[in-house]
């Protein structure tokens, strides 16, 4: 591997996004948003292979030594995000154009391709650091971006949810500020590894018991944890559909990292469940979010909404794994971050490929549609699976592992409600599959356009991936269980 | 345009000075307290006097949206640019000391350089915030 790789993983972005600005032409900023996060995608296979096989690795930015200096540190799991993150960006850029045609004016097509790049360089960075303050940085370019993204959504109701977005992503941005502020007062350095050396020995005093408040708080808001989520199904439903697929794949998977980051690695398992009872919050609060958010999106009209909806509820599932606090449990939260960007994203290009050929996502216009778009259909009955956790799917996958960890806690009770929760899943994807295959296509309903390749594909590729990795499990689960162990054990 | 002849008259008695002070600002910042992003602030402030006395639409003639986009996206190029070379050159991403056969020569180029980039990319990008806002239509 090339010693340059980690830093070239954040420079081919952000350094491509004023490219698209200096072209403007619409196709050519595609083209080089295309080359810059496949290379990123490529990137970041070889930097996870590379970790798998020799262990972490370490980059001073700046040649400056590195407690010091900015670090970039990669181990298995942020290799793992960094994955997740290129590769989605990657797949839903393919039919980009196809679906920004109708809903953004198209002199304003390379601002989404540059608001794009940045805000992939924003989550890849807050990724890939390895210190404290680069990752408020970060945050906050790839918070700005996004803002400006969802505010392109063709109704005007995108710019009023851009703006909710915008003052709670405020919010969750200075409070993690505060925290880091709060933990470099204690420790007296911003590097994570350094900083959770130090903390080991300073114990839980009040000045780090307010700092782990503001980061959960902050992280919480970004992550869309069930109380503090009223942000994330505005933004979902009326940003452009392309951008949904990305956030919803990308934003809150980062948000969950840095939480499990600073949790498990600064703070450690001793002090932060230990201690401070972290997990007495975090679990009530996830059961909350599989049910509360799982139950309202039963009753939505919009299918887009209620995917968002479906998307608190899934935050959850990470959040369980996240409180169990053991290997098990945390393997299904790492490999639910990994299951649900594969399903959801490739669900919201579905809805995409819906969108452009019968003019909205409203539940009500997409009778019949099973006969009329059915290979698009069919994509959302495989993801709906997904959802559920049918066996054979990657969902499964991660339920086995949550449910695992909770039994080994001897919280059998949670294992019941994972369990449970799952049904709700299957009545709101019910919903859906019954107004489209079971109605007939009202005779006044225009004729709907024929699904485009350049999304339905990469639909497929998503939504084909979570059933390649709900049966062969070695490379996400694999992955995520080293992760895990390394977090609890390793990782201080 | 014929009214506030003083405010005319100061203005452009002031708009060279104050350019003169943030090109001072940019370029002693290896030096002296300063540097890219103040002085790109401050560059900015004589563009928004002359938009302020002298009508926007004055203004937008001279430093032109279009001007502004390439101006904020080279000095991001500029900043990354100067990653990319020391990279080139053996070095890790902005490790100034590869830059130049001798290693302080190298650092005072690489500073000089990414500054520029910080200087040219704030005093486009607060203009053009600046010409977003006043360019609105009251509702």
């Amino acid at each position: 591997m090339h010693p340059d790789l980690p830093a070239l993983q954040i420079v081919v972005p952000l350094l491509s996004a004023p490219v698209c600005v200096l072209l403007r032409r619409p196709r050519l900023a595609w083209a080089v948003a295309m080359a810059a996060t496949w290379f990123a995608f490529g990137n970041s296979i070889v930097i996870l292979r590379h970790v798998l096989a020799t262990g972490p690795i370490s980059y001073a930015l700046g040649g400056f030594p590195v407690p010091y200096g900015i670090e970039l540190s990669i181990d298995s799991l942020n290799a793992l995000v960094l994955v997740i993150v290129t590769g989605i960006s990657a797949i839903v850029l393919i039919g980009s154009p196809r679906s920004l045609e109708r809903e953004v004016p198209t002199e304003r097509h390379y601002l989404v391709y540059t608001a794009y790049l940045l805000c992939m360089t924003g989550l890849l960075g807050m990724t890939i650091t390895g210190d404290a303050f680069n990752i408020f940085v970060f945050l906050e370019i790839s918070s700005l971006s996004s803002y400006s993204l969802i505010s392109m959504g063709r109704t005007r109701r995108a710019v009023t949810s851009a703006f909710q977005y915008l003052v709670m992503g405020t919010i969750g941005g200075t409070f993690i500020l505060l925290g880091i502020g709060l933990l470099y007062m204690v420790t007296g350095t911003l590097n994570l590894a350094d900083m959770s050396q130090r903390l080991a020995m300073t114990g839980a005093n009040r000045t780090v018991l307010v700092s782990l408040a503001f980061i959960v708080a902050g992280t919480s808001i970004k992550l869309a944890v069930f109380p503090l989520h009223i942000w994330l199904p505005n933004a979902y439903t009326f940003a452009p559909a392309i951008v949904t697929a990305f956030l919803a794949a990308t934003a809150t998977k980062v948000a969950f990292y840095i939480l499990a980051r600073f949790v498990y690695g600064v703070y450690g398992v001793q002090l932060a469940f230990g201690e401070l009872r972290l997990d007495a919050v975090l679990l009530p609060l996830a059961l909350l979010a599989m049910f509360v958010a799982s139950t309202v999106a039963i009753f939505q009209r919009d299918v887009k909404r209620m995917l968002a909806y479906s998307s608190v509820a899934q935050v959850g599932y990470m959040l369980l794994g996240m409180s169990l606090a053991n290997v098990d449990g945390l393997t299904g939260g790492i490999v639910h971050l990994f299951n649900h960007a594969l399903i959801k994203s490739g669900l919201f290009l579905v809805m995409a490929v819906v969108l452009l050929s019968v003019g909205s996502t409203r539940l009500d216009d997409m009778r019949g549609l099973g006969r009329k778009l059915p290979l698009t259909m069919a994509a959302f009955v495989l993801g709906g699976l997904g959802l559920i956790g049918v066996p054979g799917t990657a969902g499964f996958v991660s339920k086995w592992y949550l449910i695992l960890g909770a039994l080994e806690d001897g919280l059998w009770p949670v294992a019941v409600l994972t369990l449970l929760s799952s049904l709700l899943a299957v009545v709101y994807v019910w919903r859906v599959i019954e107004v489209a295959y079971f109605q007939e296509r009202p005779a006044d309903a225009p004729e709907p356009e024929p699904a485009p390749a350049s999304l339905l594909v990469p639909a497929w590729a998503l939504l084909g991936a979570s059933v390649w990795f709900g049966v062969f499990t070695s490379y996400s689960a694999g992955v995520a269980r080293e992760a895990a162990e390394m977090l609890l054990g390793g990782g201080r | 345009m014929t009214r506030h002849i003083i405010l005319r008259v100061l203005a452009k008695l002031l708009i060279p000075l104050i350019m003169l002070f943030a090109l001072y600002v940019q370029f002693h910042g290896d030096y002296g307290p300063g540097g890219g992003f103040q002085a790109g602030v401050i560059f900015a402030a004589a563009i928004i006097l002359y938009a302020l006395v002298f009508g926007l639409d004055e203004a937008r003639r001279v430093f032109r949206p279009r001007m502004l986009e390439i101006l904020f996206s080279s000095g991001v190029l500029l900043y990354g640019g100067v990653g990319v070379v020391t990279m080139a050159r053996g070095g890790r991403f902005l490790e100034y000391a590869v830059l130049l056969h001798d290693e302080h020569h190298g650092q005072e180029l690489g500073i000089l350089l990414v500054e520029l980039g910080v200087g040219l990319t704030v005093t486009a990008v607060l203009v053009t915030i600046f010409f977003q806002f006043a360019g609105r239509r009251r509702a």
